[in-house]
């Protein structure tokens, strides 16, 4: 049996499809059998929300008069990139004040970044614009300052270049003292470990081989409809697979995404700080997973159980990108609270909220029962394990 | 606990300051001597000459002429349950504090997934303020 876009849209206009979580898809096919699951289901949905620094909003602020070129741009005293047209400017969720102390005093705060800035947009809280231009004959007011909302402004469009890491590693300290990190506070000789998906919520393990994601797909983003533009820098997607052949899960890919800021809400974009890191933002989103056959409900499938995160020792390997890992971990046992690492008990810790995971993934199941939201065809699928090209080394 | 008596009484917690001008004197020893109080010193950060601060568990009939002894001499004192709060509209139950929290005051539920905050477990080590992404977790010295 096989579906297609049309005839899933088609039951959804008639309010006659199925759609599932994906909580509830895995423990239907567990109860049920896959194939039964299969029939019955048309659409999964997934959810995720974490800190996604890879995250930005393209402004344009409207022309005052006299006009002004704005070359340089603060929102909020944070520096906002302007090599684009007259009062066009990008905002990147991890930029900081010019006068923020950093990490002068280790581990420093990072209160407040582009991410806040993008939060108080959002949620429609004034944010103070100043820029300044050299004057030109078309454009000759040197400075402005002034107070904007999202409502006063032409155009917020959210694109983010690398959001929804389709997993992640299980960030652990071997080091003698304690190291914060944008995984967190890791405590040394391993006491705590870190991880950051939603396991078998997550939108991109539940497609591991981009049967269905690609450039068009229609997405939950930020509380409100986007799409995927691309994919995210670095996609990397393989599928890594242990000593007896199984599979453990999709890693590496990402996803750029796009969409109206001005349809989003403070509840699913939220400005994060990592003490002794940086900040950035919470990012809510979630990807609707048609079952066109079997193959892709058999992913959508996957339980916790069988997704791995591999563990990396953030004191030494990952910074100095040292090879290898201390092996694999499911994120049943990660979610447990409690892991086995060199045969020592250590807790783990999520960075990626479950709960708000759970209710992007019943929104956009709601969205799609109530005939608010029809899934799109991909304009062209994303590449997968071994059609993409390799990571590349930076020479120093 | 001394005697049964001892374990129907309630406890109250507190947060102490000192000044430095007397964080050498022993005014534990006299809420115990003088004030026949039970104390459990959950938390402390004291030296001679110096500020510091000190989570305390006190049992026992006389806890409020205990207490305003130590404010008589001084020392700043503040219930446990106003010292740290969670700002709960800011909270996204990520659970990024959940495994660096010392007395598992911050723990996730199951299956639920969602972060509680348990304030009777709390000793104001304050490291969940530093860990929580989005400052949901308020100090109020």
């Amino acid at each position: 049996m096989e579906r297609t876009y049309e005839e899933i849209n088609d039951k959804l206009k008639a309010g006659k499809a199925v759609v599932l979580t994906a909580d509830d898809f895995v423990a239907k096919a567990e109860r049920e059998g896959l194939k039964e699951a299969f029939r019955e289901v048309d659409v999964v949905t997934t959810g995720t929300f974490a800190p996604m620094c890879s995250s930005g909003v393209f402004l344009n602020f409207g022309h005052s008069s006299p006009r002004i070129k704005m070359q340089r741009v603060w929102l909020d005293d944070i520096p906002a990139y302007t090599g684009l047209a007259a009062v066009d400017a990008y905002l990147g969720a991890t930029e900081l004040p010019e006068d923020d102390p950093l990490n002068s005093k280790h581990p420093g705060e990072f209160r407040r970044g582009g991410g806040h800035v993008i939060e108080d947009l959002v949620a429609g809280r004034p944010v103070r614009l100043r820029a300044t231009a050299y004057g030109t004959d078309c454009y000759p007011r040197r400075e402005i300052d002034t107070i904007i909302t999202l409502q006063d402004i032409n155009e917020a469009i959210l694109f983010n270049p690398r959001n929804g890491y389709q997993n992640y590693n299980c960030a652990v300290n071997l080091g003698s003292r304690t190291i914060y990190t944008y995984m967190g506070v890791l405590k040394p000789n391993l006491g705590n470990a870190h991880y950051s998906t939603s396991g078998q919520l997550s939108p991109l393990l539940k497609d591991p081989y981009f049967r269905t994601i690609g450039v068009g797909t229609r997405i939950f983003l930020g509380g409100g409809i986007g799409y995927v533009a691309w994919h995210g820098t670095q996609h990397f997607p393989s599928m890594p697979k242990g000593p007896d052949g199984r599979e453990l899960g999709g890693a590496g890919g990402t996803l750029a995404v796009i969409g109206d800021l001005k349809q989003m809400s403070p509840r699913w974009l939220v400005g994060a700080s990592f003490a002794g890191y940086g900040a950035t933002l919470n990012v809510g989103l979630g990807v609707p997973i048609p079952l066109l056959n079997e193959e892709v409900a058999r992913y959508a499938a996957v339980s916790n159980a069988d997704l791995f995160a591999q563990i990396v020792d953030y004191s030494e390997a990952y910074p100095n990108r040292v090879p290898g890992n201390l092996g694999y971990v499911s994120y049943a046992e990660l979610m447990s609270g409690e892991i086995a690492i060199n045969g020592r008990r250590v807790p783990t810790a999520p960075l990626s909220s479950v709960p708000r995971a759970r209710e992007i993934a019943a929104t956009l199941r709601d969205w799609m029962n109530e005939g608010r939201f029809l899934l799109t065809r991909p304009v062209q699928l994303l590449p997968g394990p071994g059609e993409a090209p390799a990571a590349k080394t930076l020479k120093a | 606990m001394r005697e049964d008596g001892w374990s129907q009484m309630p406890t109250r917690r507190f947060v102490l300051r000192f000044g430095a001008a007397i964080a050498d004197k022993p005014v534990i020893y006299r809420l115990v001597k003088d004030y026949d109080l039970v104390v459990n010193i959950l938390r402390a950060n004291v030296s001679p000459q110096k500020e510091g601060t000190m989570v305390l568990a006190v049992t026992g009939d006389r806890c409020d002429d205990g207490v305003a002894y130590l404010k008589g001499r001084g020392v700043e004192v503040q219930p446990l349950d106003q010292a740290i709060r969670r700002a709960d509209y800011r909270c996204t139950m990520c659970g990024a504090c959940t495994a660096v929290c010392p007395t598992g005051a911050l723990r996730i539920e199951r299956p639920s997934m969602k972060v509680v905050f348990d304030q009777d477990q709390c000793v104001v080590c304050q490291i969940c303020t530093l860990a929580c992404p989005v400052r949901a977790m308020e100090v109020n010295f």
